[in-house]
């Protein structure tokens, strides 16, 4: 095994894992923020993947990547205000129902609109090929993939940390009631979150969708694979979203390497052997509000 | 006042009764003048139901609708023509699922909406769970869809013939072209981890050795994998002179579209391929020859007409499911109306010894000792990019295999090698 060999399987891991990135991202906001732990995440990742394909003759490949995450974004957000709202002085097991419920409602309808066997949707002709460094040969839409996962991460980043909006989402994360005390109402803050994570989530559909086929399936490997990266790196913590998320894509990407058949148990294995070390995540905090 | 509307409800009431027993009188003594008239009556409005299993969810529903459009299309031809035995063919379509739910829906089919035969089935897995169904039910089961030796093999039935074909069928098509290529020395084996790509994995690496070429790596890959890019990188390491794909459903064209995005070297060839699978990839960047059973293009008689309607039907034309599923169909009839009955047994006995045409331009005919249909298949190479006429041109046909001098059963497993021992005759 060269170093160069195993460099790929590296940058493989890592670019796959960002885009579980992108999916605990947004998990983790919304039951940071709101409470609820979304079930539906893994049908939003579908969605955004089948609007993609449906835009993409209307509108190009570069603009249909901006618009499916937008339109499931906003999808998201009447999901939060006509439904989920009402559900939030009920039992918390309430939320969950909700979104589970609603996430199978939304894969019949997938499969009732488009069909159960799939869309055909390929890389553009501009990004597909290889692109060689030397003796490293890796495909250029990955590197796209990597690209726009990271200016998104980065972009997220910036919207939390440096943003007066992303203070409130973070203060109502942690404390809603404070915040609410000094005044500001959370209700718009709480559809917008919501909207926000769907987004993320059709993010990571859309850039995934020419890899491997859009199908109505598509999202639940996805969405349970989100719930494991939240869990290892630790609920409400923006960079232990992060660092779980390229950890979990490296973790699958070098089992293949060594022995394939554990491949696709080796992400729990790694939530198993976190939560035993650290119960609350490898960046979990101490919310009051969780304890 | 009161007594007066009293009486009238009950009035109604009373004429309206003795309407239902008149009615139900009437049903009653006309069901026994329909049995004492005798069964033929009684038949001549019931139709010849006919049980359907495809997939229509997980890795393998790309199929079911070829299937399903190809049963259609012959059901709608012989009803057109005033049925079988003066009934109308009718459909049942269930959904596959997958091996439990495939019995499931078998015993519910059997049971519950009395079909004559069931037909169907892609993955092998299933198919052997559904032939264990029908000899035990002790009803007809065609399998239009697995490939696995095995169903026609190990665990062959009485009750269960084949007209997919077996993975040895599928790879003595591409066997003679490989044997042409001395160039292609190293191969590397990627296989679907169930029962259909083990029993694959065991014909390719047969061949592999009468070849006499060497492996140089296999890996089992879980079904429904959407990312190969790992085995797309530890393949790109062993630098194969050909990669030899036994993968299934969807998975076969994630690899494929995936194989061309990291712009691997290696020829691609096939042990088992469905053109439905190999459309959505696009093939002209794939330098891959894959054997089939069925391709639109073909000059034999009847195949224009078949791909018309089904085009019309579907948008698509018609690939390996839709060809297969449309001649068990058909030969259903065929027997159904040869042996005079609908009892399985009759059928059996009827199928053993028919000889029929079906779009392959060669008389096609089923084994009596493991019931899997003798027909030839067709050896393919993908297309360079000037040469498609259109998205669906995307093969070429370099050879039917056996070619048109050798018997038919030359492609399939001999008697002495295979381990089908059928329940006798009842």
């Amino acid at each position: 095994m060269t170093w160069m060999a195993l460099a790929e399987y590296l940058v493989n891991g890592f670019v796959m894992g960002t885009l579980y990135v992108l999916m605990a991202i947004g998990l983790s906001l919304i039951f940071g923020m709101i409470g609820v732990i979304n079930f539906c995440h893994g049908i939003l990742f579908t969605l955004g993947a089948y609007a993609t394909v449906v835009l993409k003759d209307s509108l190009g490949f570069g603009p249909s990547l901006v618009v499916s995450p937008v339109l499931v974004g906003i999808l998201g957000m009447l999901v939060e205000a006509v439904f989920l709202r009402r559900l939030y002085r009920a039992d918390p097991s309430a939320g969950l129902l909700l979104t589970f419920g609603l996430a199978m409602v939304a894969e019949q309808l997938v499969r009732i609109i488009w069909g159960t066997s799939g869309l055909p949707y390929n890389i553009p002709q501009g990004l597909s090929g290889a692109l060689p460094f030397g003796a490293f040969l890796y495909p250029k839409y990955r590197y796209f993939i990597l690209a726009c996962a990271v200016a998104i991460i980065a972009g997220l980043w910036w919207f939390l940390e440096k943003t007066p909006y992303g203070m409130i989402i973070r203060a109502g994360s942690r404390d809603g009631e404070m915040v609410r005390l000094l005044g500001i109402n959370l209700r718009p803050i709480f559809t917008f979150v919501f909207g926000l994570g769907s987004a993320l989530a059709a993010i990571a559909g859309v850039l995934m969708a020419p890899v491997a086929g859009v199908q109505p399936a598509m999202g639940t490997d996805v969405g349970t694979a989100a719930f494991v990266v939240v869990t290892i790196g630790g609920l409400g913590s923006f960079w232990g979203a992060v660092i779980a998320g390229i950890l979990v894509g490296e973790v699958v990407s070098l089992s293949i390497l060594i022995w394939p058949p554990i491949a696709q148990a080796s992400m729990y294995i790694l939530m198993a052997v976190v939560l035993l070390t650290r119960p609350r995540g490898l960046l979990g905090e101490r919310w009051e509000k969780f304890e | 006042m009161k007594e007066r509307t009293t009486a009238k409800r009950a009035g109604t009431s009373r004429r309206s009764f003795l309407k239902t027993v008149g009615v139900l009188g009437g049903a009653a003594a006309l069901e026994g003048t329909r049995s004492w008239v005798g069964p033929a009556i009684v038949h001549a409005q019931e139709p010849i139901r006919i049980g359907q299993i495809v997939p229509q969810t997980g890795f393998l529903a790309t199929m079911g609708m070829y299937g399903s459009t190809g049963a259609k299309i012959a059901a709608e031809e012989i009803n057109e023509k005033g049925g079988v035995l003066g009934r109308k063919i009718q459909m049942i379509v269930e959904d596959e699922a997958n091996p439990g739910v495939a019995a499931q829906k078998a015993r519910k089919l059997i049971e519950k909406d009395k079909v004559v035969a069931i037909t169907g089935i892609v993955s092998s897995a299933s198919a052997l769970a559904v032939g264990d169904e029908a000899q035990r039910a002790k009803t007809l089961f065609i399998n239009t869809g697995a490939n696995s030796d095995e169903i026609r093999g190990a665990r062959c039935h009485r009750y269960v013939f084949s007209v997919e074909g077996s993975n040895t069928q599928y790879v003595s098509a591409i066997a003679t072209w490989l044997l042409q290529q001395p160039k292609l020395k190293t191969w590397y084996f990627l296989t679907s981890d169930y029962a259909f790509g083990h029993d694959l994995l065991k014909v390719s690496q047969k061949l592999l050795q009468k070849a006499g070429r060497t492996q140089v790596g296999s890996e089992l890959i879980p079904t429904g994998t959407a990312d190969f890019s790992s085995y797309l990188l530890k393949l790109k390491a062993a630098k194969p002179d050909l990669v030899f794909q036994n993968l299934a459903g969807t998975d076969q064209t994630n690899f494929l579209k995936q194989f061309k995005e990291f712009g691997l070297e290696s020829e691609v060839a096939g042990g088992v391929v469905d053109t439905a699978l190999v459309w959505p990839v696009g093939a002209e960047a794939l330098a891959g020859h894959f054997p089939l059973l069925f391709w639109h293009e073909l000059k034999h008689p009847g195949v224009q007409e078949f791909v018309a309607k089904f085009k019309k039907l579907a948008n698509e034309p018609p690939e390996n499911q839709g060809w297969a599923d449309y001649t068990a169909i058909k030969v259903l009839a065929e027997v159904i109306k040869k042996v005079n009955s609908t009892d399985s047994k009759a059928l059996i006995k009827g199928l053993e010894g028919h000889r029929f045409e079906s779009l392959k331009g060669r008389e096609l005919w089923f084994r009596d000792w493991d019931h899997q249909l003798m027909m030839p298949m067709y050896a393919v190479r993908t297309k360079k990019k000037g040469e498609l006429k259109d998205k669906w041109d995307i093969f070429e046909v370099i050879s039917e295999v056996p070619t048109a001098g050798q018997p038919l059963d030359s492609i399939a497993i001999s008697r002495a090698e295979s381990l089908c021992k059928m329940e006798p005759a009842d």
